[in-house]
């Protein structure tokens, strides 16, 4: 059972917002809510692309990130990156651990929608 | 009554022993340097030389017509020689260092090696002496007379010889001795440890005599009390009231002046000086001498005025006394004693002046008359030397006797050498400026000594020949071409003061002033500078061997000076060395090969720069005097820039250190701006995230109308939250801030902390209960005051409390509160089962903005909660710090000072 979108997030009240406007735009969405959890996730949801906070208990958003990209078969999954610091530093770590998409907090809801929609390939209006 | 013969006899066996006592003093010192003759001791009686037949005979005299004047003679010298840290140690130290001869050698060094000066010097000396010389000569002439009596019979072989006549003899005599005692040989430090080591068993001899008659008349006259009693008794005023007026004071500058610049104390104190430590002894030694030879003086004087027929010369009452009561065997050895008196004076003063004119006047004229001579060897130098030397000695006796001859008819002995004294002390100015004053000139020390000589030679020489000269008498009463105010003894119009006072007036005020006006009018040459620093800096200078090297060949002098000033004695000394080893030659004695000045001139490269160094050399090497001046001008100032980049290097090192401290202060900048970037970054963190789901939410309900209402009110409902818990980050962060500046929102007062507690827990009781769980009590302290403030002292409690509970994630939660009293201090521990924290996060718990990994799902706070705990509870004076609880969870401990009352 594959899903669209995976949300690593910790913030109760951000990844109810962010499941709201998701599954509003027509996808299906999984959750998780510390960083040890997301590659376990990611593997057993198979989801379209990873909606990855820095800022997670456990385990942050970059570590993750460097795993995902180290491991067969996941390293190809399109990841977007939330951060609530939006400092210049944190923009250039994604990069160099090839983020395809970075938003910082607080994003306009569109925002993440778009980015969201360009990381699955797909066009406005297609659905 | 003693015969005359066997007088001359005893004087003549005396001299005898003495002249013994010298050979092996040399054959002593010479085997084995240090021992007895070398001592201190040996040192302090040689000293005593000072004390000549003036004390031994003129001293009774001197208190027999004046009372206690004589003592301002034994005043000075014990001024002098208790301060000898300031005058004698340093005088020592030069003359060791720059192989100083004499009195007149010293002044010319320090004044740029002026030889005018050297000789004006030793000129003066010379004339100044001679009324010195023949008060011994009368001295001696005079005992010799006294004991052997006037009677044809007991005059034997002095029959027919009147008293020039003896005294002639006496001088010839002398003369002899000196020349066989102090001309033997010449030694480059002028050291005679011989001859020192005679005058130092002299002093002995003339001590013990002069105290034997002392005792003598002690037994006679019955006891001091008797002697003072029987002369008040007789109308003799002892004690004068005018004794220690003007002239008592001039006396005792005269001494004071004597003992430093009497050529005889200069050579026994300074030249034969052989540690410098000995001045050390000698400065309360030799004034204990004094006091002894003068112990009996007024005694002798007194009974001696007392027992005598009127009449009787009291200059010779040590001699007659003894006499009179028929003690001629103590009457011989008070001759001796006196004997001894005069001879050691003479033979030391005699040296101390023929060493001055032989090196001073004879050596250069002879050397400038047979230039070729100099290329002779070296002991036709020596010969020529002590030849000049006998001549010399001679020559200062003759003197002697000239003066004794001229004035032969004054009767007392202490006025006359009042008179040397005079002439003598015009060299004191100039020694003074020359330890103490750079800026004195030799223009103005020449003219100084020279104004003074002639105002002595004036006021104070030439009236003593008042009695044998018709024209000085007749110049004394009515002034030169009856010129009144140019009158010897009223100069300038200054009448009704003591002749004596007088002339010590004039002449030393004349000489100061003279001194001290030309030095400030006039520059001193480079030389001058040179020698000026090496004088008054003598204790400030490292090493300090001096140029005690540069005698010799003017040119290997002169490339000896540059290169001493440019690279320090040290390395100037070793590059002399290796050339002289190098050609065999004596260190005076290179002759400066185009190889060695090359190699000097790389040297003073190194120091100055290469065109500097030529400059220095090819001026030195063509002799031009100018440009030698010039060089040492160079030289001056090379050392001056040395000693600048020696201060630089000092000041760069305290720079140094100083850039190491900013270095730390910057790092501690850096460090502080670093953790002020981190709270911001954490901060704008923290505040993004409820901004986030706010925003996220407006969005949300902005975008959507046909949200049903439950999900409305939910998500509405979450904006308000998430506004509330901005407005508490807010809160705390201003909270933090203003705890961490040290401010204190509050005054501690005395809290009932148990209540506190109490009211805390209860607070708590509902989020626990939202938990399902307890907060459970342990023990408790009974009561307990402490400082805080109760509010404040809650938000603390509630905090650590509602922590254990939100971070409990055990299956049976389960939190427990306990309190105790203990030493004075109230404790509270709160302490939970969950999960701990780890080790590696007890040191950050307490940090801003942290949270541990494990923590629970409800984050609610913002991580300040525990950091501003902390500083609440440090306000209080008390403690927060994580302890290691009973149980497996974490365990927080508030520890606060008890208020006193509640101690008890």
């Amino acid at each position: 059972m594959a899903i669209d979108v995976l949300i690593a997030e910790d913030e109760p009240s951000i990844l109810e917002a962010l499941d709201f406007i998701l599954r509003r735009a027509g996808w299906t969405i999984g959750s998780v809510t510390d960083g040890e959890a997301v590659v376990e996730a990611v593997r057993r949801l198979q989801p379209r692309m990873l909606l990855l906070d820095v800022m997670l208990p456990k385990r942050s958003g970059f570590e993750v990130l460097k795993q995902i990209r180290m491991s067969e078969g996941l390293k190809d999954l399109p990841v977007l990156v939330l951060t609530a610091k939006g400092q210049a530093q944190d923009r250039r770590i994604a990069d160099e651990l090839k983020a395809d998409a970075f938003v910082t907090k607080p994003y306009a809801n569109a925002e993440v929608i778009s980015a969201v929609r360009q990381l699955l390939g797909e066009q406005v209006g297609e659905r | 009554m003693l015969s005359a013969d066997l007088v001359i006899a005893t004087a003549i066996a005396y001299v005898g022993l003495l002249f013994l006592i010298a050979y092996v003093g040399d054959r002593r010192t010479r085997n084995r340097p240090g021992g007895l003759l070398r001592s201190p001791l040996v040192y302090t009686l040689s000293i005593s030389v000072y004390c000549t037949s003036w004390t031994f005979y003129g001293a009774v005299g001197s208190a027999a017509r004046d009372g206690l004047e004589y003592l301002a003679i034994y005043l000075g010298p014990t001024i002098v020689f208790v301060g000898w840290w300031f005058i004698l140690r340093r005088l020592v130290r030069i003359s060791h260092e720059q192989r100083i001869t004499s009195v007149a050698d010293l002044l010319s060094s320090r004044f740029g090696k002026s030889s005018r000066l050297a000789v004006l010097v030793t000129v003066i000396a010379v004339i100044a002496i001679a009324p010195y010389i023949a008060l011994q000569l009368k001295a001696v002439t005079s005992s010799i007379q006294a004991i052997a009596g006037t009677s044809e019979m007991a005059r034997g072989r002095l029959a027919g010889i009147d008293e020039v006549g003896l005294a002639f003899g006496v001088a010839a005599g002398m003369a002899l001795f000196t020349i066989l005692f102090g001309t033997r040989n010449v030694d480059a430090k002028e050291q005679h440890h011989g001859v020192v080591a005679a005058i130092a068993f002299e002093a002995v001899v003339k001590l013990t005599a002069f105290i034997a008659v002392g005792l003598f008349v002690l037994y006679a006259g019955g006891g001091f009390e008797p002697i003072f009693a029987t002369a008040e008794a007789r109308g003799i005023d002892t004690y004068s009231s005018d004794t220690f007026g003007t002239r008592w004071v001039a006396m005792n500058l005269l001494s004071f002046a004597a003992i430093i610049c009497l050529p005889r104390q200069f050579q026994i104190t300074v030249v034969e000086n052989s540690d410098e430590n000995h001045l050390r002894a000698a400065s309360w030694a030799f004034p204990l001498y004094m006091l002894a030879m003068s112990l009996f003086t007024l005694p002798i004087a007194l009974y001696g005025l007392t027992a005598m027929p009127a009449g009787a010369n009291p200059d010779m009452f040590v001699l007659t006394l003894p006499l009179s009561a028929g003690q001629d065997w103590l009457a011989l050895f008070a001759f001796i004693g006196g004997f001894s008196s005069a001879t050691s004076m003479i033979i030391v003063e005699s040296i101390a002046l023929s060493i001055m004119v032989s090196n001073h006047i004879v050596m250069p004229m002879v050397l400038r008359l047979a230039a070729d001579a100099r290329s002779g060897n070296g002991r036709g130098v020596s010969r020529l030397l002590l030849n000049s030397r006998r001549f010399s000695i001679v020559l200062i006796l003759g003197l002697g006797f000239t003066y004794f001859f001229m004035t032969r008819d004054s009767d007392a002995l202490a006025p006359i050498g009042l008179i040397s004294f005079a002439g003598v002390a015009q060299f004191l100015p100039a020694i003074l400026a020359a330890l103490f004053w750079r800026e004195a000139s030799i223009k103005a020390a020449t003219a100084a000594v020279a104004v003074g000589f002639v105002v002595w030679a004036w006021s104070s020489f030439m009236p003593s020949f008042q009695s044998s000269s018709a024209t000085v008498a007749a110049i004394m009463a009515e002034g030169p071409w009856s010129i009144s105010w140019l009158r010897p003894e009223a100069l300038f119009g200054l009448e009704g003061l003591d002749p004596l006072v007088h002339a010590v007036f004039w002449s030393l005020f004349l000489n100061c002033a003279t001194l001290a006006i030309v030095s400030l009018l006039t520059n001193r040459s480079a030389l001058e500078r040179l020698q000026a620093n090496l004088f008054v800096n003598v204790f400030g200078r490292p090493g300090g061997s001096g140029q005690s090297f540069i005698r010799g060949s003017a040119t290997a002098n002169d490339l000896f000076f540059v290169a001493q000033r440019v690279l320090g004695d040290e390395r100037a000394v070793a590059l002399f060395s290796a050339e002289a080893s190098d050609t065999g030659r004596l260190w005076t004695d290179i002759e400066p090969s185009p190889a060695f000045i090359g190699r000097l001139e790389r040297e003073l490269a190194g120091s100055i720069g290469a065109a500097s160094a030529h400059v220095m050399l090819s001026k030195v090497v063509s002799g031009d005097a100018i440009s030698l001046e010039e060089v040492m001008q160079m030289a001056d100032e090379t050392q001056q820039a040395i000693e600048y980049s020696q201060r630089l290097e000092k000041t760069s090192a305290e720079l140094r250190s100083t850039a190491e401290q900013l270095e730390i202060a910057n790092r501690q900048l850096r460090d502080l701006d670093q953790a002020k970037d981190d709270f911001l970054s954490q901060v704008s963190h923290e505040v993004r995230t409820p901004m986030t789901a706010i925003r996220a939410f407006s969005e949300i309900l902005l975008d959507t109308g046909e949200l049903k209402g439950a999900e409305r009110e939910k998500f509405i409902s979450t904006i308000h939250k998430e506004s509330l818990r901005l407005t508490t980050l807010l809160d705390e962060i201003l909270d933090l801030s203003a705890l961490e500046r040290g401010e204190r929102g509050w005054e501690n007062q005395p809290v009932d902390a148990e209540a506190a507690l109490d009211q805390a827990v209860q607070v708590c009781d509902a989020l626990a209960r939202q938990r399902g769980m307890e907060v459970r009590f342990a023990s408790r302290a009974e009561a307990a005051t402490v400082a805080a403030d109760p509010d404040r002292l809650g938000q603390v409690l509630i905090n650590l409390i509602s922590n254990a509970i939100k971070y409990n994630s055990a299956e049976a939660p389960e939190v427990t509160v306990s309190s105790r009293v203990e030493n004075g201090e109230y404790c509270i521990e709160v302490s939970d089962n969950g999960p701990g924290i780890a080790k590696a996060d007890y040191s950050k718990i307490f940090e801003k903005f942290y949270r541990g990994r494990q923590a629970g799902p409800d984050q609610s706070g913002a991580g300040l909660g525990l950091a501003i705990s902390r500083q609440i509870v440090a306000r209080m004076n008390g403690t927060l710090e994580l302890v290691d609880g009973t149980k497996r969870g974490a365990c927080f401990r508030v520890t606060l000072p008890l208020l006193r009352e509640t101690v008890v």
